[in-house]
């Protein structure tokens, strides 16, 4: 299956339109997965700080002195834009999980006609729970 | 099937046979040749016209690609200005771009009813059986291109020997060595089965599903929708018993089997037949863990 001719902007990125749900579902899956397994990274690197918090070392923040953990999440908490990713990981999160939830479905043979609609419900869903988290995450932070 | 000018070959002994001099036949039929090209873009700036004053005309955009014509390697597109008529189907007004105005548009076709499968386009950006898209229902310009994925022979014309290949690796014939008793007896099957594989029987074998799969694209080996639908025909016929649906299942299980479906749901969007591909597939990746699950 060589490609040995260029048929121009057919077999390139524009092809996007002509995506149906399933294909969409699947991208959002696969960009979402790397999305939490590169947070999962951070994730890890900021709780470690808490083995040296727990043998007593200090950081100065805000003029006074405290742990290294509670140090490390106060300040980071105090970001603006770690507050507003902290909104796209909760939509990348509970996407990945009501699609996962999907996949379970699709892998068992329960409802195959009815997959895009279980995507455009899990997106709906996504968007909801999201703009519902906003004012928990962002408050105080403007 | 080949509409490829014979001339050129006929050219080409001539020149060899008499060198430079110039046949009365030669000459014959360049003039043929010229008046030809003449009638041709004459009727075709007749029907741009007709398509500018009329509405009922259908404007077709055709991938063109001949890789053994120098002037028409470089892959281009061609735009045809057909009259519509109730009806129509993308294959009617292909045929009559090729009638009309170019005979050497090639593309496959035959029953012109969506049973032999030969005729499986890109049509505005989505793998179709052209006999079988109403033309009514497309936005125009219609894009007409050859199967994605797929390696292109001439114009509309790919490559389908890897399919094929893939195909005939499922074994895609009945096999059984249970025989009924006695020696005039008929394999029954029973109705619940027989409706158990009913959509899967109905593959043309047109390959829309092949090419529009991303993971076949990616993966040489992947056995592909299409094939994985025919095993699924015959590992879950009853008549095969259990030997051969065995040897069936360590076909389909293998690294390039069911396992590379990752549900994109693909194959079953554009089954010009409406085979639950995905649906087949998941199955058959339930009777593969089945099959090798143990529990002592």
């Amino acid at each position: 299956m060589s490609q040995s001719y260029n048929r121009g902007l057919i077999e390139d990125f524009s092809r996007w339109r002509e995506f149906q749900a399933g294909m969409w579902a699947w991208i959002f899956h696969k960009f979402t997965g790397w999305v939490l397994i590169g947070y999962l990274f951070t994730h890890i690197a900021v709780l470690s700080t808490a083995i040296p918090a727990a043998d007593g070392a200090t950081m100065m923040f805000q003029g006074s002195e405290t742990d290294v953990f509670t140090g490390t999440i106060v300040s980071l908490e105090g970001l603006l834009l770690v507050r507003i990713l902290e909104v796209g990981l909760l939509a990348v999160a509970v996407f990945h999980m009501l699609n996962g939830t999907r996949l379970l479905l699709v892998d068992l043979g329960v409802g195959l006609e009815a997959q895009d609609k279980s995507f455009y419900a899990s997106l709906i869903l996504t968007g909801a729970i999201t703009v519902a988290s906003v004012p928990t995450f962002i408050a105080g932070a403007f | 099937m080949s509409t490829q000018t014979p001339t050129q070959t006929e050219e080409s002994n001539e020149t060899d046979a008499e060198a430079e001099v110039p046949s009365k036949g030669d000459e014959r039929r360049e003039e043929k040749r010229r008046r030809a090209a003449e009638e041709r873009s004459r009727r075709q700036a007749e029907e741009a016209e007709k398509a500018a004053a009329d509405e009922e005309t259908v404007e077709l955009k055709v991938f063109r690609y001949d890789p053994e014509v120098e002037g028409k390697q470089e892959p281009r597109f061609d735009t045809f200005h057909v009259p519509f008529t109730k009806g129509m189907t993308v294959l009617d007004a292909l045929m009559y771009s090729r009638d009309t105005y170019d005979s050497s548009l090639t593309f496959r076709h035959s029953c012109r009813q969506a049973v032999c499968g030969s005729d499986a386009m890109f049509v505005n950006g989505g793998q179709k059986l052209a006999c079988k898209t109403q033309i009514s229902e497309l936005e125009q310009p219609i894009r007409v291109e050859p199967l994605p994925h797929a390696e292109v022979r001439k114009d509309l014309v790919v490559d389908l020997e890897h399919f094929y290949d893939q195909m005939e690796a499922v074994e895609p014939y009945f096999q059984t060595n249970e025989y009924p008793d006695g020696e005039l007896e008929e394999q029954r099957q029973t109705r619940e089965n027989r409706e158990k594989v009913k959509m899967s029987t109905r593959c043309i074998w047109c390959s829309a599903c092949m090419s529009s799969c991303n993971i076949a694209a990616g993966d040489n080996e992947y056995l592909g929708p299409a094939a994985i639908n025919k095993a699924y025909r015959f590992a879950m016929d009853e008549r095969e018993g259990e030997d051969i649906k065995q040897k069936r299942l360590e076909i389909i299980e293998q690294e390039h089997g069911v396992w590379r479906c990752q549900t994109q749901f693909s194959c079953t969007e554009v089954c010009p037949k409406d085979i639950p591909l995905t649906e087949h597939i998941q199955e058959l990746k339930r009777e593969a863990v089945k099959n090798n699950l143990k529990f002592w």
